[in-house]
């Protein structure tokens, strides 16, 4: 009887794991596109750009831990981008002084253009240039804009891809503030 | 769990046709039958043995001979359905509509069906993939629950079989011997077997030669090749160890490389070459003018430090220099960057001339590189060009803004601000390819365009394969165990004398009876056997098939 029990087990436990195998391959493939992605709670990657307009100051993500960063990936071509970008600075006038940061990053486009761009809305927050699409890359940036919200702890709090409102941008910032001691 | 007891004593598992021990038949259809069935040697197929509980029941599904030939025939269809028209795999284009555009377009409302059916990109459906999961299910199953019993029943062989068994073997022979003394015979045959290259093995006035015992496992080793074959396919879908990517590079650029963290590419230069020959007859037939000669990117590979963090592009040192050729990829780490596109001639920089339009004369030249535009163009202390903006996709305007609908140089827009001695307060002007607009009136002077400079693009992609080894691997074994089945066979004499010195013989193999018969003639010929009878041949009836029962 014993052995007969054994069996019985060896059998569902191999069948357990082919499923098993069959299961994680229809899973990946189906979301072959979106493993690669960054996933909320996960730790954001960090990286290093230097500031649009001083060149000496370059922001590292990794600096910016005990705050919480609002990351916005954006480009000029980008209508939904330019649209939420005076909300967002207006909101950042306000949570700045609470721990928020601010961080817009520009695909690849020349400097000429982004500082016009920024000029012309007369908005006011940290902007860089990801120049050879590395940040991009690494966030797995698809659809602009897209914006990462990355907690005081540097984990990646949620994902928004398309344009906000200025009460969303502003929900947004609060749910990412660190808590005052 | 319940037991067959052989006359000799013999325990044996439910579903047992013939005594693992002395082979006389246990079941009614083998009793009855003239030539025992000798696949498996006789065990009990364990999915025979028990069917209650639902893992049971799962188990003998997948473990069934027709389940299986079943699902490789779906499989076969499935497979082949995939092929009907090409994948979206294999059609340059991105997004979605456009894809289900280029099915209905290219292949009428057939290839609509077909693009609508998810036939286009079969091959990652989930269906077809559960499909493929169940045919390798089946193979394990079915492996397991035949190559145990079959392994088993033929490491423990007896050397004396009982008569029933030995009857009823294809090959049987009984009499005394020809010629000579009897008590010698077996030692004849044992001499003659060895030489033969067959393992013998005697036990008191029996005697079992056996030769290419291995031969029975060739279809499991051939299993297990296709199932680390199905494994390898599997990896592919792990994180790292497969990397398909493509990317745009333009000459002068670097940029990351999706799929390889840390590394950069840079464009140094893409080059088109043409054969200048007269176009040939053939040519003219397929309506072609020229014929291209190479296509290259000479590429730079770069890693940053290890340590460093994206972005950072200060450290990054030079790993490698290649120009990447049709068949000449650069090749670095397990990752191969192919060319798989190019792009011509995109606009880099504009060459404008400041240009009086009532006289023509020009007060100097300007130009605007469009990867790197200044704010302002000095040409000397009294004229100036100052940009204004640029836009280097214009789409037009909204509420007096320009707009440009890219990032990419397609259609670059300007505004300038030119100032002249004659204008000193400076004059504005839009300019965009073919479009001037002059927002303050009539303007005394003009930018003229006079040249643009262009650059090329290549189109990488990015590819890695760390399953190619475990997919040669799989392969090799496949092969080794299908050689293995089909030209080794397994060839068993057994040779009984009895107490009056007559001889007892039966054989079998479980293919290519043509040439143990010409072993078993030979033997009989040294040993002074009794002549053997081919009992199926008696019946005149060929009803094994030759390479049919391999298992």
């Amino acid at each position: 009887m014993d052995k007969k029990k054994k069996r019985s087990i060896t059998r569902g436990a191999i069948l357990v794991v082919l499923l098993a195998a069959i299961v994680y391959t229809v899973y990946s493939s189906a979301t072959n596109d979106k493993v690669k992605v960054l996933q909320v709670g996960d730790k954001a990657p960090d990286f290093e750009l230097v500031d649009l307009y001083e060149s000496g100051l370059n922001h590292r993500l990794s600096d910016y831990e005990g705050k919480g960063v609002f990351l916005n990936f954006w480009g000029t071509w980008c209508e939904p981008c330019k649209k939420e970008m005076p909300a967002m600075s207006r909101q950042y006038a306000t949570y700045k002084d609470q721990g928020v940061e601010v961080l817009t990053v520009n695909i690849a486009q020349t400097e000429f253009e982004v500082k016009k761009f920024l000029e012309s809305l007369d908005v006011h927050f940290p902007a860089v240039i990801d120049d050879t699409k590395v940040v991009m890359t690494a966030y797995n940036i698809n659809p602009l804009p897209t914006t990462i919200l990355i907690n005081p702890e540097g984990r990646v709090e949620k994902i928004i891809t398309g344009e906000m409102s200025e009460a969303q941008i502003a929900s947004y910032m609060e749910s990412i503030k660190p808590e005052q001691e | 769990m319940e037991k067959i007891i052989c006359v000799c004593g013999h325990e044996n598992p439910v579903g047992t046709k013939l005594c693992g021990k002395c082979g006389r038949p246990l079941t009614e259809e083998a009793k009855m039958s003239k030539i025992v069935d000798m696949k498996y040697d006789g065990a009990a197929i364990r999915s025979k043995t028990r069917n209650k509980s639902i893992v049971d029941k799962i188990w003998n599904f997948f473990s069934s001979v027709k389940v299986g030939i079943s699902l490789i025939i779906i499989n076969l269809i499935a497979a082949s359905i995939g092929t009907i028209f090409p994948q979206e795999f294999y059609i340059s284009v991105s997004t979605e509509p456009e894809k289900a555009a280029y099915y209905e377009k290219t292949y009428g409302s057939l290839g609509k069906l077909y693009y609508e059916l998810g036939l286009s990109d079969v091959y990652s459906s989930w269906w077809f993939q559960i499909l493929v999961g169940m045919l390798a299910i089946s193979i394990i199953v079915a492996s397991i629950d035949r190559g145990i019993p079959l392994h088993r029943s033929l490491k423990n062989q007896r050397v004396k079989r009982h008569e029933s068994f030995m009857k009823r073997q294809r090959i049987i022979g009984e009499g005394s011997i020809t010629e000579g003394d009897s008590s010698n015979t077996l030692n004849l045959v044992e001499e003659k077997m060895k030489k033969l290259r067959y393992k013998v093995r005697r036990d008191g006035n029996a005697l079992l030669a056996e030769r290419g015992r291995f031969s029975r496992y060739g279809p499991y080793i051939n299993h297990v090749g296709l199932i680390i074959f199905l494994a390898a396919v599997m990896l592919r879908l792990v994180p790292g160890f497969y990397v398909d990517e493509s990317m745009w590079v333009r000459e002068g650029e670097m940029r990351a490389v999706p799929g390889m963290e840390g590394y950069f590419i840079e464009n140094e230069k893409f080059i088109l070459e043409m054969h200048d020959n007269q176009a040939t007859e053939n040519q003219e037939l397929q309506g072609v003018n020229v014929v291209a000669k190479n296509y290259q990117t000479n590429a730079k590979l770069y890693k940053q430090t290890d340590d460093a963090v994206p972005g950072k592009d200060d450290d990054l040192e030079l790993v490698k220099e290649y120009s990447i050729r049709v068949n000449h990829p650069l090749q670095h780490n397990g990752y191969s960057f192919y060319q798989m596109d190019f792009r011509l001639n995109e606009i880099k920089a504009m060459n404008f001339e400041l240009t009086n339009k009532e006289t023509g004369e020009s007060l100097g030249a300007v130009s605007v590189d469009l990867t790197n535009p200044q704010n302002e163009y000095v040409i000397d202390d009294q004229t100036k060009v100052q940009l204004l903006g640029y836009y280097p996709d214009f789409s037009g305007f909204e509420n007096g803004e320009p707009q440009t609908k890219t990032p990419t140089p397609n259609n670059p827009a300007f505004i300038f601000k030119m100032t002249t001695p004659e204008k000193p307060e400076g004059e504005v002007s839009f300019v965009a390819i073919q479009q001037t607009i002059e927002p303050n009136g009539d303007n005394a002077y003009k930018m003229a365009f006079n040249s643009v400079e262009t650059r090329n693009m290549s189109g990488l992609t990015v590819h890695k394969d760390s399953s190619i080894p475990f997919l040669a691997i799989g392969g090799a074994i496949f092969m080794i165990g299908v050689a293995i089945g089909s030209y080794w066979n397994h060839r068993r004499l057994w040779v009984e004398q009895l107490e009056d010195g007559s001889i007892r013989l039966a054989a079998h193999t479980n293919k290519n009876w043509f040439g143990i018969k010409k072993d078993i003639d030979a033997v009989t010929e040294f040993a002074h056997l009794p002549k053997y009878i081919d009992q199926s041949e008696n019946d005149d009836a060929e009803k094994e098939k030759e390479g049919d029962s391999t298992l």
